[in-house]
């Protein structure tokens, strides 16, 4: 096991400097080091999406991902795409429509959802399944998801936005 | 939706004016969820945490020879490295058994395995550290010597003179055995066209997507443990932590806040839970265990692992005339704690044919002990097994007569005013709507016209197939459950409400949440009662220090029960605030009402008082009632269910699906269920629990199966490996409902979390017979993967 190492990125738009092992993953880095717990860690080998988070403006799976790699990075995480207001539309959507039970994927959810709705305004039903495909959730069942990232899109058409 | 029930006269309490009851409110708790600013156990720490981790066998049963820890005892950040043996100091062993399950046996289980491992994954050593890496590294550095013993894998020779008996103070491996033989089989098997099938079930497990977690938090200068848990029954948790430690109940705390994901999986008690319990005891600070992945696939309770042969005898006019059934299940080394792994079988042999009028029925069910991980109940508990088999039969005498899979259901599912009833197996029916829950699923799949699609398709190559599956769903059980078996596990449930100084209302429920609703129905019901608006709702649940006494939310059990000991409570309030109302007023309570917040004439709804107003009066100028009052603005009540052991529900799905006879894919078109719960709290929470559940049901169809070699080594342990339902997969799936309120209560509501999860699979491996008849295969094994289906097509 190698010695900390120095990593410099910004978190939700707060500049970071931290030593952390080489081996420490962004997931574990965001938990425990800076707290933001609702990055969520489902199954540590990238298939859960439970721990998707931005880097740089793209989704990935923080599990897979080594701190050190986010070196000069923007990372945004839950906490943040919440706190900015980015997402409260979908936010709502969500809650109208149950979109979630015990909310443990919800946080990657969103942030997945969010992705496809950037690039792809108006998905019909089967392009957000697959979109959403990399993100297991055991409760809902997923129509209500589809439902409400369904909605998202169209209420965002509508506005404009 | 249809109501079997003329609603009575007069409005009843769940008519109130504002009533929250049967509309669709957003579940109160969900922001805290949606802003990732929710409480799992996973994300608790406490001041001078340690974390705990398992070194694990690799084996399926050895012997434990010797353990050696001194290189990992000295490395840095370890605080302490501990066997079963010195676990044993701290807390005692357990048996899971049940006194009413006659003749169910198992052997005694270590919070830490004690000389010899059973199952691969078994704890063997535990390694306390500063931070589970540090344990983690450590644990590399423990060498155990090992004898590896003959593992018992396949539970069709379990019980063969030849196979090595796993705990040989038992005698054999069987754990529990059952039978039953109820109206005259032999006379109907001689008198009808008989068909019989083997249905095989894949071993799954839940796959929560939290894994299992629990921080345990001994202070020593309290004697005090506190156990943080994501668990579904925190008394059950509070008593056997109690127990096993030579603490009073009073000791121990446990404390649940979010819990990501149950499903049943975290209504046990685990033996790594127990260790990090006495850990934490042990070294007299705070403990944390979160299960990895691959700790989840090994350890958690897995299921339904079932080979069951079965025999229906119909007449040829469509009339069934009795089942027959042969259930063998393994359940892997010990019957899980303090529920038992006998429950399952027991609610398959109660369950199979459950649907319809046959009085003839004989069935066995032998439950057998293997080197494998523990089964234990996961939602639906053996229903899915009984429904597969039932409605599977039901398909095969329909084929063997020629007659429509709807028309045979029609002839005989039990008439909707036969009830009171009860099954051959003696379950006790209040009120179903099998036939027109049929006729409602028909009629919202349009199936006359599906069938003359899946005609016209076929002509072009096409196999589609259409699978429907009637079903019964056991809820609200009452102490029949547990309780008379000697497990304290309550069958009650409380609730405490008070008006707070503002008139806001705070109110403590012994259910649980998981995600189901439990906080939001509470607050429907509570709100509606008082005539509060839900935003002065406050729900706090999962605290044994700070909830009434009871069971959880399990078993379909928490709108019907937690739901109705929520209603009482209210009322009971209700009537406490009228009372002071109507001193202060100089009125009755019989001429009061609570209306939004405020107290209002019941004659004309003129406001008279604001609910605040009259808090404020009581809790601080009490000095200005009338002499003689003394307000009481806190009320609590349990329920339990005394007339019927369970509330039983019933229901029917559909699923519309195509195979792709090259391949062996099935593409899931469309799913259909009509389900009776009774009073509908929430529709949309219903709505969604049916479809969660639907969907965990596809999963164990098509995707879901423990896959272990004959070593007893599981080779999926992974979730690339091992299938879940993902959304591309999914179909959207339509719900409709008819309403049978439950008599026994005044909610009227049964529960409705497991009725998804009972019928699915049954209705898929219909479809997929259905589409493959044009080939003559008939598939009675789950899940139907692409090698199941080439097999049987004769491809491969």
């Amino acid at each position: 096991m190698s010695a900390p190492v120095s990593v410099s990125l910004l978190v939700n738009g707060e500049p970071i400097d931290a030593f952390v092992l080489p081996r420490l993953n962004l997931a574990d880095f965001l938990r425990e080091n800076l707290k933001l717990t609702g990055t969520h860690v489902g199954c540590e080998h990238g298939v859960c999406g439970a721990c998707t988070v931005r880097v740089d403006g793209e989704i990935v799976r923080s599990c897979l991902m080594l701190t050190v790699q986010a070196q000069g990075a923007l990372v945004e995480t839950i906490e943040g795409v919440s706190d900015s207001g980015e997402i409260a539309d979908l936010q709502v959507a969500f809650r109208e429509r149950n979109a979630l039970q015990c909310g443990y994927c919800t946080p990657g959810m969103l942030i997945t959802a969010q992705d496809l709705l950037k690039h792809s305004p108006a998905p019909d039903r089967q392009a957000i399944r697959e979109h959403l495909s990399g993100n297991y959730c055991r409760c809902t069942g997923y129509q209500a998801i589809v439902d409400a990232v369904e909605a998202t899109a169209k209420t965002r058409a509508e506005r404009g936005t | 939706m249809t109501v079997t029930h003329p609603p009575a006269e007069t409005l009843s309490v769940l008519d109130r004016p504002n009533s929250y009851i049967g509309k669709t409110v957003p579940r109160p708790n969900l922001d805290r969820l949606l802003q990732g600013r929710g409480q799992y156990v996973s994300d608790l720490e406490l001041p001078r945490m340690a974390h705990v981790v398992f070194l694990r066998s690799p084996h399926a049963h050895a012997r434990i020879a010797a353990i050696d820890a001194d290189t990992a005892r000295r490395m840095s950040g370890v605080i302490a490295i501990v066997t079963g043996r010195e676990l044993e100091a701290v807390i005692t062993p357990w048996v899971g058994v049940l006194s009413h399950l006659k003749g169910l046996k198992s052997a005694p289980q270590h919070a830490i395995a004690v000389d010899r491992v059973c199952w691969q994954g078994e704890a063997v050593a535990a390694i306390v550290a500063i931070s589970r890496a540090a344990a983690e590294d450590a644990m590399e550095h423990i060498a155990v010597d090992y004898e590896e013993l003959a593992a018992v894998t396949d539970m069709r020779t379990a019980l063969d003179p030849a196979t090595p008996v796993i705990h040989a103070s038992l005698g054999d491996n069987l754990a529990f055995e059952r039978t039953l033989d109820a109206g005259d089989v032999d006379h109907a098997l001689s008198e009808s066209e008989v068909v019989e099938a083997e249905f095989v079930f894949g071993r799954h497990t839940g796959v929560t997507l939290e894994p299992r977690a629990v921080v345990a938090d001994w202070n020593a200068a309290e004697a005090r443990l506190t156990i943080y848990q994501g668990t579904q029954a925190p008394h059950m948790v509070q008593n056997i932590a109690a127990l096993h430690l030579g603490l009073r109940e009073a000791q121990v705390r446990v404390v649940c806040k979010d819990v990501g994901g149950s499903f049943g999986i975290k209504v046990h008690i685990y033996a790594d839970e127990m260790a990090t319990y006495a850990l934490s005891k042990l070294l007299r600070r705070p403990v944390k265990f979160v299960a990895d992945r691959i700790e989840s696939f090994n350890t958690d309770i897995h299921a339904r692992d079932h080979r069951c042969r079965g025999r229906i005898c119909v007449r040829p006019d469509g009339t069934i005339t009795a089942f027959e059934i042969d259930d063998l299940t393994g359940i892997g080394p010990y019957s899980m704690y303090p529920r038992t792994s006998a429950i399952e079988a027991n609610q398959v042999v109660n369950l199979v044919g459950g649907p319809y009028v046959t009085p003839n029925y004989r069935a066995r069910a032998r439950v057998v002990f293997q080197n494998k991980n523990v089964m234990c109940q996961y939602r639906a508990v053996g229903h899915p097994i009984a429904c597969s088999v039932t409605e599977g039969l039901v398909d095969l005498a329909a084929a063997k007569i020629g007659m429509d899979p709807a028309e045979i259901r029609r002839r005989n599912l039990i008439a909707d005013d036969a009830y009171p009833c009860a099954s051959p197996s003696g379950m006790k029916f209040e009120q179903l709507s099998h036939h027109s829950s049929l006729a409602k699923l028909l009629q919202m799949m349009d199936y006359d016209a599906l069938r003359a699609e899946q005609a016209a398709l076929r002509a072009q190559n096409v196999y589609r197939g259409i699978g429907i599956a009637s079903f019964i769903e056991v809820t609200n059980p009452s102490a029949a459950f547990y309780g008379v078996g000697g497990a304290k596990i309550s069958s009650q449930d409380g609730v405490a409400v008070r008006l707070d100084a503002q008139g806001s209302v705070i109110c403590q429920t012994s259910i649980t949440e998981q995600g189901q609703g439990s906080e939001a129905l509470t607050a429907q019901i509570v709100g509606s009662m008082l005539g509060v608006s839900m935003d002065r709702v406050r729900v706090t649940l999962g605290d044994t220090d700070n909830t009434p006494y009871g069971g959880g939310t399990w078993a379909s059990r928490g709108a019907g029960i937690g739901g109705e000991a929520a209603l009482q409570a209210a009322k009971a309030l209700r009537r406490n605030i009228l009372d002071v109302a109507a001193a202060i007023l100089q009125s009755t309570p019989a001429g009061l009402d609570i209306v939004d917040n405020r107290i209002v004439n019941a004659a004309d709804s003129v406001s008279r008082i604001e609910l605040s107003e009259l808090a404020r009066i009581v809790y601080f100028r009490p000095d200005t009632l009338p002499p003689g009052i003394r307000p009481e603005l806190m009320a609590t009540r349990h329920f339990v269910p005394r007339q019927y052991p369970f509330a039983f529900t019933n229901g029917v799905q559909a699923s519309w699906l195509e195979v792709d006879n090259e391949t062996g894919f099935v593409t899931l078109l469309k799913h259909w269920v009509v389900e009776d719960c009774g009073t509908i709290i929430n529709p949309q929470l219903v709505d969604e629990q049916i479809r969660g559940g639907v969907v965990q049901g596809l999963g164990a169809a098509l995707f879901e199966k423990c896959i272990y070699d004959e070593r007893g080594q599981l080779t999926n342990a992974n979730m690339a490996d091992y299938l879940v339902p993902m959304s591309g997969e999914m179909p959207d799936i339509e719900i409709g409902h008819v309403v049978s309120p439950t008599q026994e209560s005044e909610l009227g509501a049964k529960g409705a979390g497991e009725a998804g999860t009972a019928g699915a699979a049954a209705a898929v491996a219909n479809a997929v017979n259905d589409a493959l008849r044009p080939f003559g295969a008939t598939i009675t094994e789950i899940p139907l993967t692409p090698q199941v289906i080439l097999t049987s097509l004769g491809r491969i």
